[in-house]
């Protein structure tokens, strides 16, 4: 295990280091592929694309998840759509390759690795090549090639979308090509299971220890190198866009053993979901933000108004983002419009359920352009909104509120998606690496593409030719160690007998959560929420609920399993945040804001990854940094006024 | 309308697939209309787990009808009475106060009971397994503009990717059949360029392991195509057995 963080960087210049870097690995012959097993755990769109193309080369893949069907991870939720740099010609493929790679670093506001940004850029194309050539059914122009679409408020058109259910093409895609290699036998899939434990041998990630969700029993997986993929932590905040069995355990158990996670705080917040209707809400839908381009956002004039908005008349109504932003009105980038709607919100002026909510009102545009134009722009979303909150969108404004959406933040990887322990791989939305402090629209499938199909293949393929080979007698040892260590923590869940449920305790940390580390953060709330999440934690220990089941099968277990391993990250996020002193991105610090309340970097302090390790020692956690460098393009700040 | 209803619930328990079964009753008051069913019932298993009685185990997880993890049998019909919709977008609001809602598993053969109203849908992946995809190789793939595609033809083989692999369809045949289901895989992949030369391989294996997990011949009855929460058409089923 490495103290010292190296992030084992392609040296040179950036453009090209990728295709020089995948020259000087390793590689080996298929016959001595065979003879490797490894373990990946999540079967989302990096997990399945890598396990894919990882069995079609000829290892012998072990595939963990806790879904009963690969088709089913949240990767399948993503609409939007998918980015690439694609040209027809050679010089203009230069120019719309910088272009991703400029937009991808802005967008995380200069805290990502330069070289792994370019390469995301590089490896767009290829990424569309293979998808089509699954069989994902793209849209497509009239003259039958792919249709693009501008997205996020990009001024390029370069999103290959299929509809409004992108992720789920794209994941079905990775699902049948796994689906052929389980054919051939080269995955074996093992569903159900809930990985608790990374089994670590000589400083080496060697396999894991997962519970069988429909017996209860612990089992051992034993591999030459593990694969995590296991996607985002969003649900900290209980209600996020997320699915609602998302969870951060598999990495917050390998920090535990060692791995280090970086920039805990960076969470993404989107504008524009349906707010919660009661208190029983399990979820917040997202409504796409190019409802922004024909809604107008407003409140009530009055303070905790009751009164119908249909009967509000012009002059007691504030459009406060045309108020506030002239220019640029509802089309403010997300933060900013997250970060306003939140404001006016706590001041008292906010609608629906908790005063949490705001109206898009499509009034205007139906008035100008009718009403068939704005049900051809958006007719399944104004289904979808209708469904869920029961009233017709085109009559009554529509309520949104900012919702938890992504976290940038993950385990901390080199160049090579490999954590600082040996032999443990982080892809996709579970690692740290080209989103920054805020992720760019439809990045997130690409990366998870990248890592999965073309990235993590070649790597782990150089890691294994140079692997020692396994010792099979501190295999178990080390598993029996993890073993026993997941059993007593079950053991001890249970022994709770206290009177509340899992999800009372879950509510409360997403409350405290979302109010003083979510869209913008000062650092007295900071420092009251780290111990509100003290008392909370005391709390679940002494007074949860877990009911007798007579079989196996424990939901509320699993789900108290999950909630302890997010109460400790939560921890984690909060000092984060106090520590990272400037606003970037989607951290946002009241403190550090510049006259027009815009984000107010330090790059003389914090141009760098936070690199947080555990010690299992005295139980504490160390903060080191991976200073970033940009060679390729020089740090500059936006300016949307 | 009432912000708030009662409901009376009559769920099927069942501890495992080796022991019986019976229907449970129970009253949930102060159930508010803007939650959904799925909800709805984890109001109630809060109050089962406080009461320290098993709560009631249902598979869900996206809750935003993409997913396809949920789906039982309300008041007897595959994901309840809205067409289109998956369980997890059924609101309250959709019940009177006082309702009786019954809640059932898929019933089908090839879909052993877990627990309560979740069921063993391994069988549909055995499908896929069977031959479900294209034979491409990572990284050995032509550029994707080298065969246009027609927008109506994309179009179409898009409806049917749309599918969720609930299996409502399934559950709401008298023959508990699969055909829609593998329909619709076929003429995903059948009616794209890259697909025509495996066409008839993919339906031999695909059909063949109907068989194997199962599952029942077409009833032509087309309960499949209302229950499907995706709206996909039974008319792939005779393209399929056309083609």
């Amino acid at each position: 295990m490495n103290n010292f963080i190296n992030p084992n960087l392609p040296t040179g210049e950036v453009e090209g280091a990728w295709q020089k870097t995948v020259k000087n690995l390793s590689n080996l012959t298929t016959e001595k592929k065979n003879k490797f097993e490894i373990i990946i755990v999540g079967c989302g769109l990096s997990g399945s694309s890598a396990a894919a193309t990882l069995a079609e080369e000829g290892f012998k893949i072990k595939l963990l998840t806790y879904h009963d069907s690969p088709r089913r991870a949240h990767s399948v939720s993503a609409q939007g759509g998918i980015n690439a740099a694609r040209s027809l010609s050679d010089e203009k493929y230069k120019v719309v390759i910088d272009q991703l790679f400029k937009d991808t670093l802005l967008g995380g506001d200069f805290r990502a690795r330069e070289a792994s940004c370019q390469r995301l850029s590089e490896l767009s194309s290829s990424i569309i090549d293979q998808c089509v050539s699954q069989g994902v059914p793209f849209a497509r122009e009239y003259d039958g090639t792919l249709a693009t679409r501008r997205f996020g408020g990009a001024v390029v058109s370069r999103t290959f979308y299929a509809r409004g259910q992108t992720g789920q093409q794209l994941l079905y895609g990775a699902y049948q090509a796994l689906s052929r290699q389980v054919n051939l036998g080269n995955i074996e899939l093992i569903t159900k299971r809930d990985v608790l434990d990374l089994v670590i041998v000589n400083d080496i990630a060697r396999g894991v220890i997962a519970r069988n969700l429909i017996n209860g029993n612990l089992e051992t997986y034993k591999a030459h190198c593990v694969v995590l993929a296991t996607g985002g932590y969003s649900n900290v905040y209980y209600l996020s866009t997320n699915s609602l069995k998302s969870n951060a355990t598999a990495i917050w158990r390998a920090h535990k053993r060692g791995a280090n996670f970086a920039n805990p705080s960076f969470t993404q917040i989107h504008p524009t979901c349906i707010p919660p209707g009661g208190i029983y809400q399990s979820k917040l839908t997202l409504m796409s933000e190019s409802l922004r381009n024909d809604g107008r956002i407003w409140l009530p004039k009055k303070i905790d108004s009751k009164d119908d908005p249909e009967n509000i008349p012009e002059h007691e109504r504030d459009y406060f983002l045309e108020r506030q932003y002239p220019k640029y009105g509802n089309l403010v980038p997300r933060d900013v419009a997250s970060r306003r709607a939140r404001e006016i919100c706590e001041k008292g002026f906010g609608i629906g359920f908790g005063g949490k909510g705001v109206y898009l009102d499509l009034q205007d545009s139906i008035k100008k352009d009718g009403l068939k134009v704005i049900k051809a722009k958006y007719g399944n979303l104004l289904e979808m909104y209708e469904r869920i909150v029961g009233e017709d969108p085109t009559k009554v404004p529509m309520k949104i509120y900012p919702a938890p959406h992504y976290t940038m933040g993950g385990l901390w990887v080199d160049y090579n998606l490999m954590s600082n322990i040996d032999g443990l791989f982080v892809l996709g939305e579970a690692n740290y690496s080209v989103h920054g402090a805020n992720r760019l629209g439809a990045n997130a499938l690409l990366q998870c593409l990248c890592d999965g199909y073309f990235i993590s293949p070649k790597t782990i393929t150089s890691w294994l030719a140079n692997n020692k080979g396994i010792d099979n007698r501190s295999i178990d040892e080390a598993s029996k160690e993890a073993l026993n260590y997941v059993d007593k923590k079950i053991k001890a869940l249970l022994k709770i007998k206290g009177e509340k449920p899992v999800d009372y305790f879950h509510r409360a940390l997403g409350e405290i959560m979302i109010s003083k580390c979510g869209i913008s953060r000062n650092r007295n709330d900071l420092k009251t929420a780290l111990e509100e999440v003290e008392i909370l934690s005391n709390n679940f220990y002494s007074n949860l609920k877990i009911p007798e089941t007579n079989s196996g099968l424990n939901v509320e277990l699993e789900k108290a399993l999950r909630l302890e391993d997010f109460i400790e990250l939560s921890i984690l996020m909060i000092k984060d945040a106090i520590e990272r002193e400037e606003s970037c991105g989607a951290h946002f610090r009241e403190e550090y804001q510049t006259k027009e309340g815009e984000a107010k970097r330090n790059d003389n302090l914090f141009s760098h990854i936070a690199v947080w390790k555990f010690n299992s020692g005295n139980n504490s956690h160390i903060r080191f940094s991976e200073d970033l460098n940009f060679k390729k393009i020089n740090l500059n700040t936006r300016n949307y006024k | 309308m009432k912000d708030f209803i009662s409901i009376k619930f009559k769920v099927w328990r069942q501890v495992s697939n080796e022991s019986n079964g019976s229907y449970e009753e129970f009253s949930l008051e102060k159930v508010s209309v803007k939650i959904s069913l799925l909800e709805a019932l984890d109001q109630l298993n809060e109050e089962l787990t406080t009461k320290n009685i098993r709560p009631i185990t249902f598979d869900h997880d996206c809750r935003e009808g993409i997913c396809g993890s949920c789906g039982f049998l309300v008041n007897g019909q595959p994901h309840g009475p809205k067409r289109g919709t998956t369980t997890c977008q059924l609101y309250m609001r959709n019940f009177k106060d006082n309702a009786l809602i019954i809640l059932e598993p898929w019933r089908a053969k090839s879909f052993p009971i877990i627990q309560d109203l979740s069921v063993d849908r391994n069988a549909l992946d055995k499908l896929i397994i069977s031959g479900g995809y294209f034979s491409t190789q990572t990284g050995k793939t032509p550029d994707a503009n080298l065969i246009p595609i027609s927008p109506k033809k994309a179009f179409s083989s898009f409806e049917t990717a749309t599918c969720i692999g609930c299996g409502a369809c399934v559950a709401g045949c008298k023959n508990a059949s699969s055909s829609l289901f593998v329909a619709a895989k076929l003429a995903h992949l059948g009616q794209l360029p890259q697909g025509i030369n495996g066409k008839k391989e993919r339906s031999i294996k695909m059909r063949k392991q109907m068989t194997i997990e199962g599952f029942g011949q077409c009833s032509n009855n087309l309960e499949c195509e209302a229950v499907c929460p995706k709206e996909i058409s039974a008319d792939w089923i005779s393209w399929m057995n056309k083609s």
